[in-house]
């Protein structure tokens, strides 16, 4: 378009905007990018912030119609106190943390080891399998718990703990392959090769070469397992009954909430302990998360 | 070290593409054979194979006098360097050289001696702490090759290892290989698509076309008595002028009949061996260097005839001349001070002693 302008107008016309206008279009650039984050951060920091304050609030502060929700007037730590001495609070974040790190060792054996295969090793129907991981994780949960329930039912696992063990990896394998398998293709396949000329079998080399070099995938899909883990909510709402068998989101809701009865308080402060385990998490797994671990194994 | 025996090997992918079409090589104690061709033509894979990287199809190989076609690549006492050179990003230098040690349990000092050892030869001792990414693509390629080193293996592979450096590297390290050979002496196949590598580093060069052997021979042998067109095409830079010609036989002594009416008579001494080919299609090959300014008239053999030259090309030692006859590009190779200007016909002379003849139909140089 800008050449057929160029060719009828007798002027030139610029190419460029006045010098120094990179700094300044860098500027807006910038101005923009905060303000749109800040929008952002606001938004999402809301619930979490409602939930701090409320966690603080006495049962007769929360209750009162006339107090500001966003202010706390009378602060106390009463309802994290009677969480973490009276009822079961402490066993549902017990029961969360056992079920969720068993999955997650669970489902990163599985995947390293299945993603492997299917992204190295060259094998009849290796393409097709990878799409059909892929395509179990497709169905909905919500479709699978009536037929799991006949499963977990018929192995006498109902109303029991361990069964979470075995139900959640069919979420999170899938997934956890499908990414790693993305991943690993990436590695350079002369990394696998190199390890295995000098000297190493194949268990050698996955260990010692292939996993820490794929170790910013692995923790990826680690941080998926844990989150995935932590938070379900159908499954154990549908196969747990009885509280010291419950995990955390499925216990703050049921024993925190008697009938009508809703003990905002104590459901604010549960759930913002609760969500504590994925910060740490993500903190932690963050800075080993080095994108570019591989370089220098390659031209590159 | 080791003898390398292949033996009708055959690779074929699904759908029966064959890469390589059973070949057969024998590669000699101490020797250094590089495998060239352009890409695609199975050399790469025929590397692949002897290091048991690749299944084989059918055919043998063998190492040391062992066959090896079911053993795994780290039974076979061999060490590869790679074109992306493959260093383990998580290890420093030392334990990247060190890692086929510890995996075959050798004792730690044995360790640190081998390693030290071939950090010397390769002039790489004060990055043995650093990582792969703290180091240039050159001594990266010197640690790939220190990996190798240090294993003291039966056979060196090389997987094209100069072809990710810059032109300069590429022939201080090519250098750099010949220097380490000569020292190690270990059996060395090697695989380029670098003509010139191949010359240089060679002891023997096998020439690959589309999966079979072309030729096998000494640089020396490939540049100055190719055995086919393609060889005689592939070796040598810039590379040999072909020409389409008939050979006709002028009451006893045969000529070439060129396009632009040239006649070139051949060298009493090639009659016999040329008679074949009187009446028939066939190309006159004629490398650069032995179309030059006109001198030493005096010589047997030598021809004179006139061109124009399109493209002049001073390279300093030399100046290439090209002109065009018939659609095909010629090169001539002459001396710097001889005055040349595109679009002035100009007299250039053919020296016969070094002329081919080619079987249009076969390839088969006569």
């Amino acid at each position: 378009m800008s050449t057929t302008a160029a060719t009828e107008s007798t002027a030139p016309l610029p190419m460029y905007h006045a010098a120094g206008s990179i700094k300044r279009e860098r500027r807006w650039a910038l101005i923009g990018a905060y303000v749109a984050l800040a929008v952002f951060v606001i938004f999402f920091m809301f619930p979490p912030f409602h939930m701090l304050i409320t966690s603080l609030k006495s049962s007769a502060e929360i209750a009162d119609l006339n107090g500001n929700p966003w202010i706390v007037s009378a602060p106390t730590l009463q309802n994290y106190r009677e969480l973490l001495t009276e009822g079961n609070y402490v066993i549902h974040f017990r029961n969360s943390i056992i079920v969720t790190l068993t999955v997650v060792a669970i489902t990163m054996v599985i995947s390293t080891l299945a993603a492997f295969a299917l992204a190295r090793m060259r094998f009849w129907g290796s393409a097709a399998l990878a799409t059909g991981v892929f395509l179990t994780y497709l169905v909905p949960e919500t479709l699978l718990f009536i037929p799991l329930f006949q499963i977990i039912g018929g192995l006498g696992l109902y109303n029991n703990l361990g069964a979470m063990i075995l139900i959640y990896p069919t979420l999170t394998v899938p997934f956890c392959t499908w990414i790693m398998i993305g991943y690993f293709s990436s590695i350079p396949k002369e990394l696998d090769e190199a390890a295995l000329i000098d000297g190493a079998n194949h268990l050698q080399m996955l260990w010692k070469i292939f996993i820490p070099v794929a170790l910013p995938g692995i923790l990826a899909a680690t941080i998926f397992a844990f989150t995935v883990s932590w938070a379900q909510f159908l499954y154990p709402m549908a196969f747990l009954v009885s509280s010291d068998q419950m995990v955390l989101t499925v216990g703050i809701v049921s024993d925190l909430i008697r009938g009508d009865t809703f003990q905002w308080g104590k459901i604010m402060a549960g759930a913002l302990m609760a969500a504590a385990p994925p910060l740490l998490v993500y903190a932690f797994l963050m800075d080993y998360y080095i994108a570019g671990l591989t370089a220098g194994a390659t031209k590159g | 070290m080791a003898q390398v025996s292949v033996r009708k090997i055959v690779k074929a992918y699904e759908g029966n593409v064959q890469a390589v079409k059973g070949i057969d090589l024998e590669i000699a104690d101490h020797e250094f054979v590089v495998l060239v061709g352009p890409s695609g033509c199975g050399k790469s894979t025929t590397l692949r194979m002897i290091a048991g990287l690749e299944e084989i199809t059918s055919g043998e190989i063998a190492i040391g006098g062992t066959v090896v076609n079911d053993i795994p690549p780290r039974d076979r006492d061999i060490a590869m360097v790679f074109q992306n050179y493959a260093l383990y990003p998580h290890m420093s230098v030392y334990e990247n050289m060190a890692f086929g040690l510890t995996l075959r349990k050798f004792p730690k000092d044995e360790i640190a001696r081998r390693v030290n050892n071939a950090a010397r030869i390769l002039d790489i001792e004060p990055l043995l702490e650093r990582k792969p990414k703290a180091l240039s693509g050159g001594q990266r390629q010197r640690v790939a090759m220190g990996r190798a080193i240090v294993r003291d293996p039966k056979v060196f592979l090389f997987d094209e290892p100069l072809s990710n450096l810059d032109a300069k590297l590429r022939v201080q390290m090519r250098t750099e290989i010949k220097k380490v050979h000569q020292t190690v002496r270990t059996t060395t196949v090697y695989v380029t698509h670098d003509q010139v590598e191949a010359m240089t580093l060679a002891d023997r060069v096998v020439v690959m076309n589309h999966g079979i052997i072309e030729q096998v021979g000494p640089p020396q042998e490939l540049y100055h008595h190719p055995k086919t067109r393609f060889v005689a095409g592939f070796i040598g830079s810039p590379a040999m002028n072909f020409f389409p010609a008939r050979v006709e036989n002028a009451s006893g002594a045969l000529r070439v009949l060129l396009p632009n009416d040239i006649v070139l008579p051949v060298p009493a001494e090639r009659t016999a061996r040329y008679q074949g080919a009187v009446g028939r299609e066939v190309l006159f090959g004629i490398r650069p260097e032995h179309l030059t300014e006109v001198k030493n008239l005096d010589r047997d053999n030598i021809s004179v005839f006139e061109v124009t030259p399109e493209v002049i090309e001073p390279m300093g030692m030399e100046t290439l001349v090209h002109f065009w006859m018939q659609g095909a590009e010629i090169c001539a190779r002459i001396d710097p001070t001889t005055p040349a200007e595109p679009g002035r016909p100009m007299q250039l002379a053919a020296d016969l002693n070094h002329m081919h003849l080619i079987d249009a139909e076969s390839g088969r140089v006569l």
